[in-house]
């Protein structure tokens, strides 16, 4: 019974009122925010970190985790009404989901959609709560050289695996480690790249990155799509999906929510790629493949399924490493540094209560996502109606005032207002910001354990080589570097030897 | 020699279908369906569904009708029905109008009143069916 007290206590914690309130305020604005396709999970939380300053951390992190998993449920109601995607991870929803909606089944999509997003999410944090101590045990003892290792090997696989051009990727977390480097030497206390500038000297607070260039940025992107014509407002109908739409995505949400499940444990995996590869496999195990992108239920059960265990999953790398997986979870991890806590594998010893609220957490937001989903699917719509005028002003004014009140620092505004500007421009040249943010927040973690390695080896970079850990996991970093440049060349050759 | 209606997804708007259908149909004119919504929303309730437009045309005018549907996003309703109009050498305009207290005249200003007061041909203004 060793290992269930604390879980069971994690439910003491969900329960008590406060908690209970911030859980349901979380997954509500996730909806919210998932419905609108202009703001994504990462910019809402990136908005709204210098509000969680005067929580408790608990209740802060449940909020932000509700904010993540909630965004998944709602994403899914433009998708299928409006073949508008709330969010990345509902695009491929919006092919069978629009086509059933055009079909009059969009209550049967979205009711599929909400059953299917929360068996994944339930299905996952059970497996979260399985998992992640065992997880967090292995990695007690990792070292300084295991954290170099595994930093790099998160952010290289961020850059590879994440939607977009490999190259822009790596870009970006190359200028992500630079900002991160701004401000005074860990050790040896001398300034870098501060261009003598007082305000600089203490670096850039991970707030201002994040919400300049997913907050602003995003926003001044959002406010290009709403130049053109307003959607007719749409009907839904019945919501509840008949017995045999569900006998029908059984095996769908079976395979979504494994699928899901490793694909965000994975760096770089995350929601959005997992509810692609759902996608894929559906239409390969399916007996009908033609009916894909006619309407198949298992398109939108699939898919719906996996992105919302993917984004539960996508928590045991940040809670027992330490690591974020995406980029999401890179602004968490920030929240969690502005509450004092340190994420990695002594939280769950350290901060069972922390731990285990946020994990049991999930379950009631789940539940609470499903209870709400389905009933208030029409007044989510609504959202949808407010314009743009009134919408993006708001959001800026909040992200202003939020960042003002991270250090009191007029600088500090400016330098996100210019930061949002950045990252307008990125997206509008097809750059992500997401490698950029998350090599931002795992710098510091790169640089100090890299340096308190080099400190152990005696300046010799072979001492990585002598921890397996660390070695399997170089590695691996070189394996992923050296292989697909390979085979493309490998490739190229033989076609060249063919012709 | 086009009969121009302003179109809008509600009792109104249908209202004001109707009675342009009957002009178009009595002069012989082609008839053009003209909806305008303001942009900067991602759905919103004056946009009309061209599917949905099309079976009511073709519920109201059994007989067939030349007509043609043009959706435009512009904040400013009356410009556009007005440009429209000129740009097709409209014959009439035919508009909803909506019965409004003074106060709310006085507050919204009247995309209706610019159009019955600018346009160069005859507007038909056409009230709402009381039930």
């Amino acid at each position: 019974m060793d290992f269930f007290s604390p879980v069971i206590a994690g439910f003491g914690v969900v329960f008590q009122p406060e908690n209970l309130f911030y859980c349901l305020l979380g997954v509500t604005l996730g909806m919210l925010v998932g419905v609108l396709p202009g703001l994504g999970p990462a910019a809402t939380i990136a908005i709204l970190l210098p509000v969680t300053y005067n929580i408790e951390p608990t209740a802060a992190i449940i909020m932000l985790a509700g904010i993540f998993y909630g965004a998944q449920y709602g994403g899914t109601i433009t998708s299928v009404l409006l073949r508008l995607p709330g969010e990345a991870s509902s695009v491929v929803t919006a092919i069978d989901g629009h086509e059933m909606a055009r079909q009059g089944r969009a209550g049967s999509a979205l009711g599929i959609a909400a059953i299917g997003s929360f068996i994944g999410g339930t299905v996952a944090v059970l497996a979260l709560t399985f998992v992640a101590p065992l997880v967090a045990g292995f990695a007690l003892d990792f070292g300084p050289a295991e954290y170099t290792a595994l930093a790099l090997l998160g952010i290289l696989l961020v850059s590879t695996l994440g939607t977009g051009s490999t190259t822009k990727s790596i870009l970006m977390a190359t200028i992500g480690l630079l900002l991160a480097a701004i401000g005074q030497d860990p050790l040896a206390g001398t300034s870098r790249l501060t261009f003598g500038s007082d305000q600089l000297l203490d670096g850039i607070d991970f707030v201002i990155v994040a919400m300049g260039l997913f907050g602003v940025g995003e926003i001044l992107y959002s406010l290009e799509s709403l130049r053109g014509k307003s959607a007719p407002a749409p009907s839904v109908g019945s919501v509840y999906p008949s017995r045999k739409d569900i006998s029908e995505s059984k095996g769908a949400i079976t395979r979504g929510s494994l699928v899901g499940f490793v694909l965000g444990i994975l760096p770089g995996g995350g929601a959005t790629m997992s509810s692609m590869v759902a996608y894929a496999v559906e239409k390969k195990a399916a007996k009908h493949p033609e009916k894909f992108g006619k309407g198949a239920i298992q398109g939108v059960a699939g898919p719906e399924t996996a992105n919302n265990a993917a984004a539960t999953s996508s928590f045991i790398p940040l809670l027992t490493l330490g690591i974020p997986a995406n980029a999401t979870m890179a602004i968490m991890f920030g929240a969690l540094l502005l509450q004092g806590i340190t994420p990695g594998p002594l939280l769950v010893q350290e901060k069972p209560d922390l731990f285990w609220g946020v994990v049991n957490s999930m379950y009631i937001g789940n539940v609470l996502l499903l209870a709400m989903s389905l009933p208030l699917i029409g007044i989510f719509v609504r959202i949808l109606r407010i314009r743009a005028a009134i919408l993006a002003p708001l959001t800026i004014l909040i992200t202003m005032i939020g960042v003002y009140t991270v250090r009191m620092n007029v600088f500090d505004m400016y330098l996100m207002v210019g930061l949002g500007i950045v990252g307008y421009l990125m997206k509008k040249v097809g750059f992500e910001p997401g490698p950029l943010v998350l090599a931002f927040v795992l710098g510091s973690l790169l640089e100090s354990s890299f340096r308190r390695s080099m400190r152990l080896f005696d300046g010799q970079l072979t001492g990585f080589f002598g921890q397996p850990i660390a070695a399997t996991l170089l590695v691996a970093i070189l394996l992923i570097i050296t292989v697909p440049p390979l085979t493309r060349l490998l490739r190229t050759s033989r076609r060249k030897a063919e012709a | 020699m086009t009969v121009i209606v302003g179109y809008l997804p509600n009792k109104l708007g249908r209202a004001a279908l109707q009675q342009a259908i009957a002009e178009a149909v009595l002069r012989g004119a082609p008839l053009k369906v003209l909806n305008v919504s303001r942009p900067g929303a991602y759905v919103d309730a004056s946009t009309a569904d061209a599917q949905e437009l099309g079976r009511l045309i073709a519920e109201l005018s059994p007989g067939g009708l030349v007509h043609e549907f043009e959706q435009v996003a512009e904040d400013d309703v009356a410009e556009a029905v007005l440009a429209a109009a000129e740009a097709a050498a409209a014959s009439l305009i035919v508009i909803g109008l909506r019965r409004r207290s003074p106060v709310g005249k006085l507050i919204m200003g009247s995309s209706a009143q610019r159009i019955l007061l600018e346009a160069d041909c005859p507007v038909l203004a056409v009230k709402e069916p009381q039930a």
